[in-house]
């Protein structure tokens, strides 16, 4: 089932056209892999889907975002309510200045919910989920900042799950950490599958391999080809494609 | 490493860099000793003025004897009145200007009206200040026309820190609060401003500093000549230390008696703006500890 659909997507910045008729379908339940050089539109691509994009003035997007069959850009849509169902994590870790716990809490509280045992037995199951309550079991009032790279990127995942989102939407999320602490991450993504629908973008075309069931080439703001991730780096249709994956280019 | 004979590498002028090294360590120096000179003399000549009747009592004698004592209450509540104005409006226009207003034309004529609001001499605020409060609103001569006054020459202050103080928070922190579904107004209370409010106390203790030690503002909106007795409303005029310092320096009865009066006056001035201060950065460091950094 496709959960989400875009359907001739155009977005300019200002003068610029990022994205160029952007037709794709994400389906439910997968890691879906965006990947291309850098520019390529798939990190605005990826942002469509929370309405991140929003937040930058001179933005003008046309066409059809659908998550879950409805169009997301429609008026009357509440953008909070959309941005709690689609969780987001970013290429930086950026946990609050709060403590573990209530980094963990903060989807929570911001959404109208106070129940303290919900929130405990919530903030431990996410932990869980993102592989991290073992670590920080004892220490849930420490600062978020005291943890390591690697363990704030897995923080902001479970702060992201906290709210029980449908689609996480991650933005190069092992970009910044070290080589061990990337595999946890993508350990983790392998396991969220079942239950989220995961759009990643990477730069990392081992990564892409490893993580995902479908893979999208973006370049100079179009979509060249969207496959299952294995005829993507095996079969290519596209030579353009098949140059980037190879490192040709990019 | 060696370069191609035909590159000439110029050498490296240590000289330079050691004279302008230790030229601007002396004016950074002498700025200090400055500041230090001003302030002993002060405390030396107003130390011998200082004792517990001097602030505790009256003036007696057309104030060339007795106390600084409604001078020092008048501060207080000048102090205390303007920064209630001035501080939460201050703080408000601040998170506007930084965090709600979109960049453009009114923006920046915002941010342009406050810079001018700034510049504008005290005299003009306590013109201003007479006209609008004391007798457009019919406050007279009273602690609510002065504290407004004050408020208003301290506003500018207060905004500036506080736009400064959001300013130098990370969008990423607004963007990850954002992203989980917050409104705007809750990733400003929740995340921004308590990031920024340790910043944005400096702005409270500048306009403190700023607004004790003023005089232009209150001499047509509050500040009483001599009144020896406490105000019972905010309706009511006051004495205030640097009104006061003013009148017995220029235009008091005996102006050579009162001359340890002066420094007395202008030595207790000092020593309330340096509690104010103190008991600011006790706050600052309070709000401080309250954000998990570390």
């Amino acid at each position: 089932m496709n959960k989400i659909e875009t359907r001739n997507v155009n977005l300019h910045y200002g003068d610029f056209h990022a994205l160029k008729g952007i037709t794709m379908s994400i389906v439910e339940n997968s890691v879906t892999a965006l990947i291309g050089p850098s520019g390529c539109g798939k990190s605005t691509y990826l942002r469509l889907f929370n309405r991140m994009n929003d937040l930058i003035s001179n933005v003008k997007i046309e066409g059809d975002v659908l998550v879950e069959g409805k169009d997301i850009y429609e008026r009357g849509v509440d953008v909070d309510e959309l941005r709690k169902r689609v969780g987001m994590v970013f290429q930086k870790p950026n946990p609050f200045p709060k403590t573990i716990f209530e980094n963990v809490a903060y989807g929570l509280r911001v959404n109208g919910i106070n129940d303290k045992e919900f929130i405990a037995e919530r903030v431990e199951r996410s932990l869980a989920q993102s592989a991290l309550w073992g670590e920080v079991k004892d220490k849930l009032k420490k600062s978020a900042f005291e943890l390591s790279g690697g363990q704030q990127q897995r923080l902001c995942i479970a702060r992201a799950l906290a709210i029980e989102p449908t689609v996480l939407l991650m933005d190069e999320p092992a970009s910044a950490l070290d080589p061990l602490s990337t595999a946890k991450i993508e350990e983790l993504i392998y396991e969220l599958k079942d239950k989220y629908t995961i759009i990643i973008v990477t730069h990392n075309m081992q990564q892409a391999g490893r993580v995902s069931d479908r893979t999208a080439f973006f370049y100079m703001g179009e979509l060249i080809e969207a496959d299952e991730t294995k005829v993507i780096f095996t079969n290519p249709k596209n030579v353009r494609t098949q140059n980037y994956i190879t490192g040709r280019f990019g | 490493m060696k370069y191609p004979d035909h590159i000439k590498v110029r050498k490296k002028k240590t000289r330079s860099q050691n004279l302008a090294f230790v030229s601007f360590g002396i004016i950074s120096f002498g700025i200090v000793a400055i500041l230090i000179v001003i302030l002993s003399f002060i405390v030396f000549h107003g130390f011998k003025a200082l004792s517990w009747d001097f602030i505790s009592k009256m003036p007696e004698d057309g104030m060339t004897k007795g106390g600084i004592f409604p001078a020092i209450i008048g501060t207080l509540y000048l102090v205390a009145g303007s920064m209630l104005f001035a501080f939460p409006i201050g703080v408000m226009s601040g998170i506007y200007i930084n965090e709600y207003a979109k960049d453009g034309y009114i923006k920046r004529f915002i941010q342009m009206m406050t810079n001018n609001l700034a510049g504008v001499p005290s005299i003009v605020f306590g013109l201003f200040g007479m006209s609008l409060f004391v007798n457009k609103l019919k406050f007279g001569d009273s602690i609510l026309a002065g504290s407004l006054t004050l408020g208003l020459l301290a506003l500018p202050v207060v905004i500036r820190t506080t736009e400064e103080a959001l300013k130098a928070i990370d969008n990423s922190f607004r963007i990850g609060s954002l992203a989980l579904g917050a409104s705007k107004w809750q990733t400003t209370k929740r995340v921004v401003m308590p990031m920024a409010f340790p910043n944005v106390i400096t702005g409270l203790i500048l306009s403190i500093g700023r607004v004790s030690g003023e005089t232009a503002p209150i001499l047509f909106t509050v500040a009483a000549y001599f009144l020896p007795k406490l105000p019972h409303s905010i309706f009511d005029q006051v004495m205030a230390l640097p009104y006061h310092l003013y009148v017995i320096s220029t235009s008091g009865t005996n102006i050579e008696a009162s001359r340890g009066i002066a420094y007395g006056t202008a030595l207790v001035l000092i020593i309330l703006v340096l509690i104010a201060n103190l008991l600011a950065n006790a706050l600052r460091r309070y709000f401080g500890k309250k954000v998990k950094m570390n």
